[in-house]
């Protein structure tokens, strides 16, 4: 390219003006959450000192009595004593939630792919995918523990059908996010409809699977504990009813605090994903 | 057109209904257009006057109801690796980087992309360095030089453009009309180009076709004998000053003629030969 060296000021001037836009929206992106200081790092953790502190004080002062609300200091107690015995239950809660998660994700994530590509299809089974998202899955426990016994079955299988439709309907959103314009360009290289799902569709709809997983996998924590609640001799939801029927409520805010962890590492998850992958739509 | 010189590109009759709710709508009616090699073609025209159909149906990605495209005298069935398409926005995909951007056609053919020539053409628009980018930090002129050289990168002997630069503000707009010539200059790649712009067809091309509306016809061709390099100031000169209104006379009074029902006289080919 032999021109290029007859037009050195207006190359250089293009590479300037994108470095000017390159920076500013690089400050742009470092204004997303997360800990941007030291001073703000200081004031969530005083915050959090004062909440806890604070309550910690109030309790005490008003001899509030531990089986309406224990002190933060007791249900820390309990949190170190009592976790090598929470800890089993807290090992079948994960196995329900993530075997559940997996089989009723994977259906819903196919479902929704597939549905998206045939309108009419979708038109027929939207109503039915309406009914189990709107439905608590809960309702269904019983049944099924009647039907499988007190195994991880019965909770599985409600994990599945709490988590595949919210994975199922948010996906079947982002698949039906079509911009014609991008298929139209993946067919002007002579893209195949394959190509085109796997390079075009599925891309622009990771967002939405990624909000769909999410939800589904929060869905899914919250059925699996509500199943244990329901029947069946382990699970921290058994250890829900179970300390609460023998009024160990440090105990029991104990594994309230694991599964308040819980839906935070899968917020945090789904976040971290996120950002490593769907990032381009901010 | 004519000579014993094949055209690179011919339109022949073509014609496109599309089926809407209100019955069938004549987009284009019987188009007949022939592209010579190296030649750059711009298409102007009021809204529905055709000019996006006629251009997808030269890409092969939309078919026609009645004609046909030839390139190279064959006929256009499909998308053909001879074409780079360049779209009305940038068009580039927002999970990918600029490189994985520009890699995207070779992805799909599955071929190997010639890295050198990739290498001298971002170098061409100004985008050293800008590979690990992502187009949301790129400027909306960027963004379509990206498109450029992703169009340009498997060097298509057509380069289809449509309506490249309308989104952009009227400085990047010239700069991006003066890239073009440039890189015309350096790979004589054939280039059909629809604009809102006047100004830019005239800048760019070697003939203007101006279409009119419902049904979509050509209305009227007009060469433009300016020499190339083309500078800005030749944009200012009393002959483009005449060639601009003439086209604009044109455009606006086929909608006008039309209002009335009389048919619009047509300018005949190289009217303008002598300025």
């Amino acid at each position: 390219m032999s021109e290029t060296d007859a037009i050195p000021e207006f190359s250089k001037s293009k590479a300037g003006g994108g470095g000017g836009v390159g920076v500013s929206n690089m400050s742009a992106l470092a204004g997303g959450p997360g800990i941007k200081s030291v001073g703000e790092a200081l004031a969530i953790i005083l915050t959090a000192v004062i909440v806890i502190g604070g309550a910690e004080i109030l309790l005490s002062a008003f001899g509030v009595p531990q089986y309406v609300m224990p002190k933060p200091s007791e249900i820390g107690r309990a949190f170190v004593t009592d976790f090598h015995f929470i800890l089993p239950h807290l090992g079948h809660t994960l196995v329900e939630l993530l075997s559940g998660f997996a089989i009723g994700a994977s259906i819903g994530l196919i479902l929704a792919a597939v549905v998206t590509q045939f309108p009419f299809a979708e038109k027929i089974i939207a109503p039915y995918i309406l009914l189990l998202v709107t439905t608590p899955m809960l309702a269904l426990v019983p049944l099924l523990i009647l039907r499988f016994g007190f195994g991880y079955t019965p909770r599985i299988i409600a994990v599945a059908l709490a988590a595949g439709p919210m994975v199922m309907i948010n996906s079947a959103t982002g698949f039906r996010r079509v911009d014609q314009g991008k298929i139209a360009l993946a067919r002007s290289y002579g893209a195949s409809t394959l190509q085109i799902f796997w390079k075009i569709r599925a891309p622009m709809a990771l967002p939405m699977i990624l909000v769909g997983l999410m939800i589904g996998a929060i869905f899914g924590l919250l059925t699996a504990v509500g199943a244990e609640m329901v029947g069946g001799g382990f699970g921290l939801g058994n250890r829900l009813t179970s300390y609460s029927s023998m009024i160990q409520m440090p105990q029991f805010f104990a594994v309230v605090l694991i599964l308040s962890v819980l839906g935070i590492l899968i917020y945090i998850l789904f976040f971290l994903i996120g950002k490593k992958w769907a990032s381009w739509e901010a | 057109m004519g000579g014993a010189q094949q055209a690179k590109l011919e339109v022949r009759k073509a014609s496109k209904v599309y089926k809407t709710g209100s019955g069938d709508l004549l987009a284009l009616d019987r188009c007949s257009l022939a592209i010579k090699s190296g030649e750059i073609v711009s298409i102007v025209g009021p809204s529905g006057s055709g000019k996006t159909t006629l251009l997808w149906s030269m890409s092969g990605l939309h078919g026609l109801t009645g004609g046909d495209v030839l390139l190279d005298g064959k006929p256009i069935t499909g998308p053909s690796p001879e074409i780079g398409m360049v779209f009305q926005d940038a068009n580039l995909l927002p999970w990918r980087d600029v490189d994985a951007n520009i890699n995207f056609p070779f992805e799909i053919k599955g071929q190997t992309p010639d890295r050198d020539w990739i290498a001298r053409l971002m170098h061409r628009v100004g985008l050293d360095g800008f590979g690990k980018r992502f187009p949301r930090e790129l400027s909306g002129g960027m963004q379509q030089r990206v498109a450029l050289v992703r169009a340009l990168s498997f060097k298509p002997s057509v380069l289809l453009m449509d309506e490249p630069f309308g989104a952009l503000d009227s400085f990047t707009r010239e700069e991006m009309n003066h890239l073009v010539e440039e890189i015309y200059l350096d790979t004589r790649t054939t280039i059909v180009l629809i604009t809102h712009s006047i100004e830019e067809a005239i800048f760019l091309s070697d003939r203007v076709i101006v279409m009119s509306p419902r049904p979509g016809r050509i209305a009227g061709e007009y060469a433009v004998p300016f020499p190339r390099p083309r500078s800005m100031e030749i944009m200012a000169t009393r002959e483009v000053f005449d060639l601009t209104n003439i086209i604009k006379r044109e455009i606006v009074g086929e909608q006008k003629s039309k209002a009335r029902l009389v048919s619009a006289p047509v300018d005949p080919v190289g009217q303008h030969a002598a300025l």
